[in-house]
């Protein structure tokens, strides 16, 4: 435990020594500001066209404004993801300093624990500038704040399992660029997945549509808990450390 | 303390280290030599448990690198070719960071910290990052990365490639110093290291063991006749060559005489003994009762870069080889 803190700590250090991690926030706040003026604009429109018409019920905020944010932000999460995993193993193994974790007196899971509670740390601190935007919502309205917890709580979950995933890919090359390239590509490919339903309804579909990160994303986005997501997020990171530690260990017999 | 035995690594396509056994008692520095690619950094991976052997085994401090990799490592301090460094952290940081992966509390780490700095001399950089340091302080934050968990077993591999000559003699100086505490393996392809810190060498070729002694006793074990180069001049006037020449064959123990290359009113010879026999003393005696000035007079080869080319060479690495 003491350990996978060390690593925890020193990843987090050279995230926030580097520009990395000021450069991602500050992308991100533009971009997932945009996405919150869009819908408050949308909001404000539909809120006053629906007082016209004479309708006497309240639109909720949280149906129009944090929803679509929210899902919005779950997308500029795989683009952001690829960025925060690839130097996790690929930087280690290109400078050598993965000799020294190697032959550290810790476990190979105690690394990539570390490295990807690291990684999530940060992505954590990436959606906390989303809060700014939110904040402005309860200074002038009330929204439930109930829902909001759960649809951060599905994007920290749908980044944890990306962020897996990522620290698979770093594991497998020496090369920073590959390592991001591979993890952007497979975070695309987990997204268009979903895409499949549209079309097709047969059984397959549905499986391949199931492994889509972003369907999973839907009812945390309306503030729902399903343990089915749950599950399989929480599956889906393991099987990324799983993959990591076993990257690890047959490096280690092939090398 | 280290016992390999039988160790071999096999890659895809290549034998990197092939059915090597040696054993190294404790508090000895040992000298691993080899060429490039001799499979020095494979074996030094081997026992710091980066990489399984394929076969053999291979013990530090008692524990074997496969059963209990997690006790060997925390017995062994490790020196790669390239220092493993962080260039965003500054010193101090970077060797609490090792302090801790090591497995230091830390109530100890900040003393231990400030002590390997001392040691290796990098206190007066401490709070500089490690990027912008020069080469010299790098290994030596390196070693001092190695050392900090105070281990039973140092393994440094190259610990002096890449450094200025004066940076080189310093850093042979501090694997001196730490000899007593700890047990070193240190590998190098440059002989005059071993011979000014090694005790025991340990030569492998094309991954195997060629010889393993101490330095003493291979140089005097290869020895056969010794060979000195002698440079003659005459106290005024010219020097007679030829009759300088005769003088010198019938010195006792000389077998045999070779005129070299003579410079401008010296002559040089180079002589060979009969075997087990000195005739440095007798030589010397001789040109200086026959009225001659001796301007040198040493032994020559018989360093460990003949011995080593003789092992590393062909047909004498055969016979030689075997022993123990």
């Amino acid at each position: 435990m003491n350990n996978i803190w060390v690593i925890c700590k020193k990843e987090l250090n050279s995230y926030f020594v580097s520009p990395i991690a000021y450069g991602l926030m500050a992308f991100f706040a533009l971009v997932a500001g945009f996405f919150f003026y869009s819908a408050t604009a949308i909001f404000v429109q539909r809120s006053m066209e629906s007082q016209m018409m004479g309708r006497g019920f309240p639109m909720s905020v949280n149906e129009w404004v944090i929803r679509p944010v929210l899902s919005n932000v779950s997308v500029i999460g795989l683009f952001l993801i690829p960025m925060i995993t690839m130097r996790l193993f690929a930087e280690e193994k290109r400078t050598g300093t993965y000799e020294l974790l190697a032959t550290s007196p810790i476990r190979d899971y105690e690394i990539i624990v570390g490295k990807w509670v690291a990684a999530l740390i940060m992505y954590a601190c990436i959606l906390a500038v989303s809060l700014l935007d939110i904040l402005v919502l309860f200074a002038y309205g009330k929204p439930d704040w109930k829902p909001m917890l759960v649809g951060y709580l599905g994007l920290l979950l749908q980044g944890g399992c990306l962020l897996a995933v990522g620290t698979f890919i770093s594991n497998t090359t020496r090369s920073q660029i590959v390592a991001g390239v591979g993890t952007f590509a497979i975070c695309l490919l987990l997204w268009v997945l979903d895409w499949v339903s549209a079309f097709e309804t047969a059984a397959w579909a549905k499986v391949v549509s199931y492994l889509s990160v972003l369907t999973h994303f839907e009812p945390f986005s309306k503030g729902v808990i399903d343990t089915k997501d749950v599950i399989f997020y929480v599956s889906m990171i393991f099987l990324g450390l799983f993959l990591t530690a076993r990257a690890m260990e047959s490096q280690r017999w092939r090398a | 303390m280290i016992k390999v035995e039988g160790l071999t690594k096999r890659y895809a396509r290549n034998v990197a280290v092939d059915n090597i056994s040696f054993e190294v008692e404790k508090g000895q520095i040992v000298g691993f030599l080899g060429p490039n690619g001799a499979g020095k950094t494979t074996t030094m991976r081997v026992l710091t448990c980066f990489l399984p052997p394929t076969a053999g085994t291979a013990q530090v401090a008692g524990f074997d690198v496969l059963e209990s990799p997690l006790e060997v490592k925390k017995r062994i301090g490790y020196l790669p070719e390239t220092p493993p460094l962080y260039p965003e952290m500054e010193v101090v940081e970077y060797l609490d960071f090792v302090g801790s992966l090591k497995g230091l509390p830390s109530g100890d780490r900040k003393r231990r910290v400030d002590e390997v700095m001392e040691k290796c001399s990098v206190a007066d950089v401490r709070n500089k990052l490690i990027g912008k340091l020069s080469k010299g302080y790098r290994q030596r934050v390196g070693l001092a990365q190695a050392i900090i968990h105070n281990p039973d077993v140092l393994v440094l591999d190259e610990p002096t490639s890449g450094l200025d000559p004066k940076q080189i003699i310093e850093t042979r100086e501090l694997i001196k110093k730490l000899a007593g505490d700890h047990t070193i393996i240190l590998s190098t392809h440059i002989l005059p290291e071993v011979e000014s810190t090694c005790e025991h060498v340990v030569i492998i070729s094309k991954g195997k063991l060629v010889a393993t002694d101490t330095v003493a006793n291979l140089t005097s074990r290869l020895r056969g006749a010794e060979t000195v180069m002698v440079e003659v001049g005459a106290r005024e006037g010219s020097l007679d060559a030829a009759h300088v020449f005769g003088k010198l064959e019938q010195v006792a123990g000389v077998s045999r005489v070779t005129a070299r290359d003579p410079r401008e009113g010296h002559a040089r010879f180079e002589i060979e003994s009969v075997k087990e026999r000195s005739v440095r003393a007798e030589l010397a005696r001789m040109v200086v009762e026959s009225g001659w000035n001796l301007h040198e007079l040493h032994t020559v080869g018989l360093s460990l870069e003949e011995i080593f080319l003789q092992l590393t060479g062909g047909e004498s690495a055969a016979s030689t080889g075997e022993s123990k």
